[in-house]
C-alpha cells in the first residue's frame, strides 16, 4: 500500500537534511511502528507523507498504491485515502467540530468522485463513531481543538478518523500526553478500525501504546533513517534498553 | 491654518450651495438653522482633520456625487425571510406603494416630514439634538449636514414590545441620486424593537439615525450595506441609553467603494449595555471606515465594539474605536477589539483604538491585529480533504464569527451568514 523508497529530505529554510533515505514498504491490513528517538526524523516522515509545506524532497519517492503521494496537493492525498493523525491537532477558533467535519467528508467524497452525505446521514454516523470515543455532542458543537483536552484532542483525531475512513492512517505519537485511560481509549477506536484493507503506521517514543495496538512489524529510526526492522519483540528490547544499545549494534 | 480653514469655507460653501434645505417652519426649521450653524463653525471634514487621516472625505463633500452604476445582485434581498414590517426607500425617497402599512401594534411610524409639519411632536426633542451631543469632542460635520438638508426620513417611537421588526429598505434605481435621510427612534421606557436596514441607497448616501433608548428599553439594530460596487456612504449613528437599557447594531458591508459609518454613544443611565459590530469584507476598490466613539457616563454599564474586515486585492479597512469613561463613571466594562484578515500583501488596515479613562475601578480591554490565513490551520484543514479555497472561506468565516455572535437573533445571523458564504462562493469561481 504505502511505498516509500530512498526518500531523502531537507528543510526549506536552511540546508539541514533531516531525512537521509528512508525504505519502508507497508502492506494493506498491517501495522507497522516506528519508534526512534527525539529527532531522528520520525514526524518529519509524517509530515512530508501528509504533504505539510516547509520541506524539500531532494531525492527518492513515495507511493500509495502506486499514485506518487509527493507530487499531489494535502487535501488530495487526503482523498487519496492518506490520513494523519497529529502529535498537536491544530485549534481553529470559529469552526464548528461537526462543520469541519462534515465539510471534510464530502470534500472527500466529491474529490473520488462519489455522492455527498446528507445532514441525516452524516449525523448518524458520525453519533455512533462519537459515542464510541466518548465524545458527547457537546464536543462536536464546539470549535475544532478549542479548550480540549489533551486527551480530548487525540480521541477528536481518531474520531476524524473513523469517520473519513483511510486506507493508510499514521498516527504521530498519539500516545503523547495521554494518561493511560486515555490511551486506551484511543487505542480502541484505532483497534477497531483495523482491517484487510487498511494499513496503519503509528509513530511513537514508547512501547507502551504498542501494548494496545499491536503491531506486526517495528522499525527503529535514527539519524534519517530505519536503521533496524523486526517484530513486535523489538518494541520490548527499546523499553527494556533504551535506544542506545540498538544504535550501537547498528553503528 | 488660514489657508486651511479657507479651503474648508470654501468646500463647505459649494456643497451648502447645491443643497436645497426642505422649506417649512416650525421646531424642524430651527432645528435645521442650528445645524447649518454647527456646520459652518467646523466647515466639512479634510483628511488634515485627526479623524480622517485615513479616509478621503472629497467624494463624501462635493457638490454632487459621482454616479454609481446600477447594481442587480441576483439574489433575493437580505432579510427576506424574516417577518418584517418593509419601509422602502427609493434613492432617499419614501416610497409609500411599495411599503407596508407604517401601523403596527405598540409602535407609531410616521415620515419625517409629517412630523415636522406639527407644533408638538416627540420627535422635537431628539431631531439633531443627539447629534448635536456627538459633535464634540470630535466634530462629525457630515452629520450636522444631514439634520440641516435632510429631506425624508421615519420616525418611530416604540412604546410596547415591537411584534415584527421594521426593516428600512433603500433601492437604488438613478446613478447619479444624492440620498439624505435623517431617522429617529426613541424606545419608551421598557419598550423593544429590532430595526433592520438593508441597501445601497443611492449612489451617495448620506444617513442619521438618533436612537434615544429610555430605561428598559432594548433597541436591535442590524444591517446589510448594499452590494453595489460603485456606492458611496457617510452614515451615523447616534445612541443614548437610559438605565439598564439595551443598544446592539451589527453591520455587514460588502463591497462599495467607500463607506464611512460612525457610531456615537453615550451610556448615560446605570447598567446600559451597548454593543457595536461590524463585518467588512472588500475586494479591489473598496475603503471602509468603521468610527467609533462610546461615552461612559453611569455606573456598571458595559460596551462592546467588535469589528472585523476580511480585505483582498488592495482594499482598504480603517478601523478609529474610542472608548471615553466619564468621571465617576465606576464598573465600566469595556471591550473593543478590530481585526482585520488581510489575503494579499496589497490589502491594508489602519487602526486607531483609544482609551481614555478618568474612573478608577473600571475593566478596559482592547485589542487590534491584522494578519494573513493561518498556515497552520490550513494544513490541517487540507490534511483532512478540505481544498484549498474552501479551507480558506471556513477560515475566514471563522475569523468573523465573534462579530456575527454580536447578532441576538439567529434567523438573522443566519441571514448574515449566509451573504458572507455568498459572497466569498462567488470569489472562488
Amino acid at each position: 500500500m504505502l511505498e516509500i523508497r530512498n526518500l531523502k529530505v531537507k528543510l526549506e529554510e536552511e540546508d539541514k537534511q533531516i531525512l537521509k533515505g528512508v525504505d519502508l514498504t507497508v502492506d494493506a491490513g498491517t501495522v507497522h511502528a516506528i519508534m526512534g528517538p527525539n529527532g531522528s526524523g520520525k514526524s518529519t516522515l509524517s509530515y512530508v507523507l501528509a504533504g505539510r509545506e516547509g520541506y524539500e524532497v531532494t531525492e527518492g519517492s513515495a507511493t500509495l498504491d502506486g499514485a506518487d503521494l509527493l507530487e499531489m496537493e494535502p487535501e488530495e492525498r487526503a482523498a487519496a485515502g492518506l490520513f494523519l493523525a497529529f502529535q498537536y491537532p491544530v485549534e481553529i477558533p470559529g469552526v464548528g467540530n461537526m462543520t469541519f467535519l462534515r465539510t471534510a467528508v464530502n470534500a472527500q467524497r466529491k474529490a473520488r468522485g462519489e455522492e455527498e452525505l446528507s445532514a441525516g446521514e452524516f449525523l448518524k454516523e458520525i453519533r455512533a463513531r462519537a459515542s464510541m470515543l466518548k465524545i458527547d455532542a457537546e464536543m462536536l458543537k464546539r470549535p475544532v481543538n478549542v479548550g480540549f483536552s489533551g486527551g480530548e484532542k487525540k480521541r477528536n483525531e481518531i474520531l476524524q478518523m473513523a469517520m473519513l475512513q483511510p486506507k493508510m492512517c499514521i498516527l504521530d505519537e498519539t500516545d503523547s500526553g495521554l494518561d493511560v485511560d486515555a490511551m486506551k481509549l484511543v487505542a480502541e477506536g484505532v483497534n477497531a478500525l483495523r482491517d484487510e484493507g487498511r494499513a496503519f503506521l503509528v509513530i511513537t517514543h514508547y512501547q507502551r501504546l504498542l501494548d494496545h495496538i499491536r503491531p506486526d512489524v517495528v522499525h527503529i529510526m535514527a539519524g534519517g533513517r530505519i536503521v533496524k526492522t523486526g517484530g513486535p519483540e523489538l518494541a520490548l528490547e527499546v523499553e527494556n534498553h533504551g535506544y542506545a544499545d540498538i544504535l550501537q549494534e547498528v553503528a | 491654518m488660514m489657508a486651511l480653514a479657507q479651503a474648508k469655507r470654501a468646500a463647505t460653501e459649494a456643497r451648502l450651495a447645491a443643497l436645497e434645505i426642505p422649506a417649512g417652519g416650525g421646531w424642524a426649521a430651527r432645528a435645521r438653522e442650528e445645524a447649518l450653524a454647527r456646520l459652518r463653525e467646523t466647515g466639512l471634514p479634510a483628511r488634515r482633520d485627526e479623524y480622517w487621516r485615513y479616509t478621503d472625505p472629497v467624494a463624501l463633500n462635493a457638490p454632487a456625487p459621482e454616479p454609481a452604476a446600477l447594481f442587480d445582485p441576483q439574489e433575493p434581498m437580505p432579510f427576506s425571510e424574516v417577518d418584517r414590517l418593509k419601509v422602502v426607500f427609493v434613492d432617499g425617497v419614501f416610497d409609500p406603494e411599495a411599503s407596508d402599512d407604517l401601523s403596527m401594534a405598540g409602535i407609531e411610524i410616521e415620515r419625517l416630514a409629517e412630523a415636522a409639519a406639527r407644533d408638538i411632536h416627540w420627535a422635537k426633542d431628539l431631531y439633531g439634538v443627539l447629534e448635536a451631543r456627538g459633535q464634540s469632542p470630535v466634530p462629525r460635520p457630515l452629520a450636522a449636514l444631514n439634520t440641516a438638508a435632510a429631506t425624508d426620513g421615519i420616525v418611530i417611537r416604540v412604546t410596547g414590545k415591537a411584534p415584527r421588526p421594521v426593516a428600512l429598505i433603500y433601492l437604488h434605481r438613478s446613478e447619479t441620486s444624492d440620498a439624505v435621510l435623517h431617522h429617529l427612534v426613541r424606545v419608551e421606557e421598557g419598550a423593544e424593537l429590532t430595526l433592520l436596514e438593508n441597501g445601497p441607497a443611492a449612489a451617495r448616501l448620506n444617513k442619521v439615525l438618533e436612537v434615544d433608548v429610555a430605561d428598559g428599553g432594548a433597541f436591535h439594530h442590524v444591517r446589510a450595506q448594499g452590494r453595489d460596487h460603485e456606492r458611496r456612504a457617510a452614515t451615523h449613528i447616534f445612541a443614548r441609553l437610559g438605565e439598564k437599557s439595551v443598544f446592539k447594531s451589527f453591520t455587514l458591508t460588502v463591497n462599495g467603494k467607500l463607506t464611512r459609518n460612525e457610531t456615537v454613544i453615550e451610556l448615560t443611565g446605570d447598567n446600559a449595555v451597548a454593543h457595536v459590530a461590524g463585518a467588512a469584507l472588500g475586494d479591489a476598490d473598496f475603503h471602509h471606515d468603521d468610527t467609533v466613539f462610546i461615552t461612559h457616563d453611569a455606573v456598571e454599564c458595559e460596551s462592546r465594539q467588535v469589528f472585523k474586515k476580511v480585505l483582498r486585492n488592495g482594499a482598504v479597512g480603517v478601523f478609529q474605536g474610542k472608548i471615553l469613561v466619564r468621571p465617576g463613571a465606576q464598573k465600566t466594562d469595556g471591550y473593543q477589539i478590530s481585526q482585520a484578515l488581510l489575503l494579499d500583501d496589497d490589502s491594508q488596515f489602519l487602526a486607531k483604538p483609544e482609551l481614555e479613562i478618568y474612573a478608577d475601578d473600571v475593566i478596559c480591554s482592547h485589542g487590534s491585529t491584522s494578519g494573513a490565513i493561518d498556515e497552520t490551520a490550513m494544513f490541517y484543514l487540507r490534511s483532512r480533504g478540505v481544498p484549498r479555497d474552501e479551507a480558506q472561506d471556513l477560515l475566514v468565516i471563522a475569523f468573523l464569527a465573534e462579530a456575527i455572535d454580536e447578532i441576538d437573533d439567529e434567523a438573522i445571523a443566519d441571514d448574515i451568514l449566509a451573504r458572507l458564504q455568498a459572497w466569498l462562493a462567488r470569489r472562488r469561481r
